[in-house]
């Protein structure tokens, strides 16, 4: 598949080595590398050029011709260029007005992930606190206020269903009676979709918004989307007014260059990403990672993230005291095993890695997790006494904890004998010996 | 059905596209001068803006540079000819599907989520039962919320049968029923709405493998198409899309939804020549009547012009 974008311009400037400082031209090759990396991620045409000439003032600049690593610094140009334009680096959050509730609305193509935007957007809110209300006035595609309602019971989210009226602005307006009766301070609102931007439809989110009188709009964007992603946005901004992106569908493997174009062309900044199917699936935009999937370099910083929320500080300093002392038990194995659950899938975590997308798919992710959950279970079934001390696990011990477990003295055999290994590899890294030094050396450059 | 030519709402559809082609590339016409290298940059940038995929793209404009003397002779009149010559042959590459050779006739309705399956599923059932067929709409989408209702609405608009299970439940049971029933009540045709997933879930994917062996153990042979439905809009990913889910459920046939007059739907070139497989109909609208059976010859007129 695609050469990352960074081993491409590495290439572009090895050949240059020993010429000592770079040209212009040299600037240009890389340049060319850019912009076929963006447009391969579906970066609008006309963004990328737009983009690109935003690059080579900066990158024409002295920092990176007298950069001793110049791919690195064109990247970094690149980089920072990005983030800008994606909504910079700040915490989003939702913009809220003087007088409750705040009134949301989402808008978007047909498809784009609206409802189920809602919903996340809702269950988010939740999670900070806030007692949001969620109301569908889309009166147009069947069963859409239904998939609402549904949603919103799954999710322990109050969902305002007015069956019996069947037009966007009273539905609106019997959700906002509601939210001030009741106090709410958010009302979500899922407005319709269509196929592409038509008057009807332009005209309606332009009632609703004259009558909601929202603190946001949101233009929900799939981040599958082509080159369209600009002409659709673009036309929202200017008919309806929108005032911040939420990006769909993040958990499959586009590079999402529809992000780019959108925040180019509205000026918007992207606010929330919906990265799964579950409702809790969704978060603040985070533009870096973005910066990073876009132009193919994995997302290194979300896996340090998810690393360093799932595992506690004090049991990972513990376990490595342990293992220098060469005193690994099968109970310690066994929290790695939760630690490493506790992060995800391993399909999302390898997908993580730079250059690891792809391969997260051929890999049998699922064989994987199975196996996680048998060795846990093997574990469970064990007294102190053996998970401590696994060499008393003799033939009659063995097959009890098969039983126990629901798994086989072979299943058994096999986690006895790749801890014991596991073990005999922890003494030598525990001795700081040469093995830990020759697998450091193995280790990819990170910046 | 009354109204505008079928070739006429195939070329509103690809207005969009058209349009782009035309006013960055055929405008050179004009100046009757011959072409410089930055008119093939306008080209590449114009066969980019449809979504063929960077690789398609890079093809054609190999294939433009070789025949550069031609082209700079006979002017952008040839250029368009090469390009349109190219894209039909592409897509005329892939076979003919033959349908409703067995009873019921079983046809799989699969793709990411919010591409237009359940609507493209009313849209077929509405054709199929001008034809005098009678088909059975089974919702095997068993986990969007609302997903069976939606397809019962337009069960009932279309005066199709219709079977459900409930929500939550095994797909494959629910296949199964539809499968039985629809097979003691002689009906023609099967379409059977699956839950819309992203190709990079491997457990979903594994399950509509799943659901197909199902589906030929109820009924010989079936399924006896896999339609995957892209929506027009889709970028590069929809390339990688169709690898995927060719590889788990065994795609027959495209269909390209909401070809709608905004969208390029170019991706579909890059799709077919991957896989080889035909696109067998085209939406173009949100109206029931709005599904086109496929034709590459206006597909790629309705393209370049």
């Amino acid at each position: 598949m695609f050469d990352s974008l960074s081993d491409k311009l590495q290439a572009v400037f090895r050949t240059l080595r020993g010429h000592g400082s770079l040209t212009e031209s040299d600037v240009d090759a890389a340049l060319r590398e850019i912009r076929l990396a963006l447009l391969e991620a579906d970066v609008h045409f006309k963004v990328v050029k737009q983009f690109l000439e935003r690059v080579r003032s900066r990158a024409t600049g002295q920092e990176v011709l007298k950069s001793l690593t110049p791919a690195q610094a064109v990247i970094r140009v690149v980089r920072d260029e990005m983030v800008e334009l994606l909504g910079g680096t700040d915490a989003k959050r939702l913009e809220t007005s003087a007088r409750l509730p705040s009134v949301v609305l989402m808008t978007g193509l047909q498809g784009s992930g609206k409802t189920t935007s809602t919903a996340k957007l809702g269950r988010w809110l939740v999670k900070g606190g806030h007692h949001p209300l969620l109301v569908s006035t889309d009166v147009n595609r069947p069963a859409a206020r239904e998939q609402l309602r549904t949603l919103g019971e799954k999710s322990a989210l109050k969902v305002h269903h007015p069956a019996r009226l069947d037009e966007p602005r009273a539905i609106l307006r019997s959700a906002l009676e509601e939210a001030r009766a009741v106090g709410h301070e958010f009302v979500l609102v899922d407005t319709a979709g269509r196929l592409h931007v038509d008057d009807e439809l332009m005209a309606e989110l332009q009632d609703l918004k004259t009558l909601a009188q929202p603190s946001e709009v949101l233009y929900v964007a799939d981040a599958m989307t082509g080159q369209d992603a600009v002409r659709s946005a673009e036309e929202f901004q200017k008919r309806v007014g929108i005032t911040g992106i939420v990006l769909t569908k993040l958990d499959g493997d586009a590079r999402g260059g529809a992000a780019l174009s959108a925040a180019t062309v509205t000026g918007a900044p992207v606010k929330f990403a919906g990265v799964g199917e579950k409702v809790e699936e969704f978060e603040p935009f985070q533009a870096e990672r973005m910066v990073g999937r876009i132009l193919g370099l994995g997302d290194v910083l979300g896996l340090i993230e998810k690393v360093e929320e799932t595992v506690d500080r004090e049991q990972a300093e513990e376990m490595a005291r342990r293992i220098r002392r060469s005193e690994l038990t099968l109970e310690d194995y066994r929290q790695q095993l939760a630690q490493v659950r506790k992060m995800g899938s391993l399909e999302a975590v390898l997908g993580m890695i730079p250059g690891m997308g792809q391969a997260a798919r051929h890999v049998d992710t699922e064989a994987g997790e199975r196996e996680m959950k048998r060795e846990v279970a093997i574990i469970d079934s064990m007294t102190p006494l053996e998970r401590r001390e696994p060499s008393v696990m003799n033939g009659s011990r063995r097959k009890r904890v098969a039983r126990g477990s629901g798994t086989s003295v072979e299943d058994v055999n096999r986690l006895l004998r790749k801890f014991m290994q596991a073990r005999k590899l922890m003494k030598q890294f525990g001795g700081g010996g040469k093995l830990m030094k020759r697998l450091a050396g193995r280790m990819p450059q990170m910046r | 059905m009354s109204g505008p030519s079928f070739l006429d709402r195939f070329r509103k559809g690809l207005e969009r596209t058209r349009d782009i082609l035309n006013a960055d590339v055929m405008d050179l016409a004009r100046g009757q001068r011959p072409l410089e290298p930055k008119d093939l940059d306008a080209v590449e940038e114009a066969l980019i803006a449809a979504d063929l995929g960077m690789p398609a793209v890079q093809e054609a404009m190999d294939v433009l540079r070789r025949r550069s003397g031609q082209i700079w002779t006979e002017g952008p009149e040839a250029m368009r000819a090469v390009l349109k010559e190219e894209i039909r042959k592409s897509l005329a590459a892939a076979p003919e599907a033959r349908s409703f050779a067995t009873r019921p006739w079983v046809v799989f309705v699969v793709g990411v989520n919010g591409v237009g399956k359940t609507t493209t599923i009313a849209k077929l059932a509405q054709t199929w039962k001008a034809e005098g067929r009678t088909t059975l709409l089974c919702a095997a989408d068993t986990f969007r919320a609302a997903a069976a209702e939606q397809l019962e609405i337009w069960a009932r608009r279309t005066g199709s049968p219709f079977h459900r299970g409930a929500e939550g439940a095994d797909p494959s049971a629910v296949l199964t029923d539809g499968l039985r029933a629809a097979r003691s009540r002689g009906y023609d045709a099967v379409l059977v709405d699956t839950a819309g997933r992203l190709h990079t879930k491997g457990n979903l994917m594994n399950e509509l493998a799943k659901m197909a062996r199902v589906a030929g153990r109820e009924v010989p042979g079936a399924p006896h198409e896999t339609l995957l439905v892209l929506d027009a809009t889709v970028g590069s990913n929809g390339l990688v899309q169709g690898r995927e889910f060719a590889r788990a459920a065994g795609v027959t046939g495209l269909v390209l939804a909401k070809l709608d007059g905004t969208a390029k739907g170019g991706v579909a070139v890059a799709v077919v020549r991957e896989l080889g497989v035909p696109i067998r109909y085209v939406g173009v609208g949100e109206a029931l009547g709005d599904l086109l059976p496929f034709d590459a010859e206006a597909f790629a007129e309705g393209l370049l012009g």
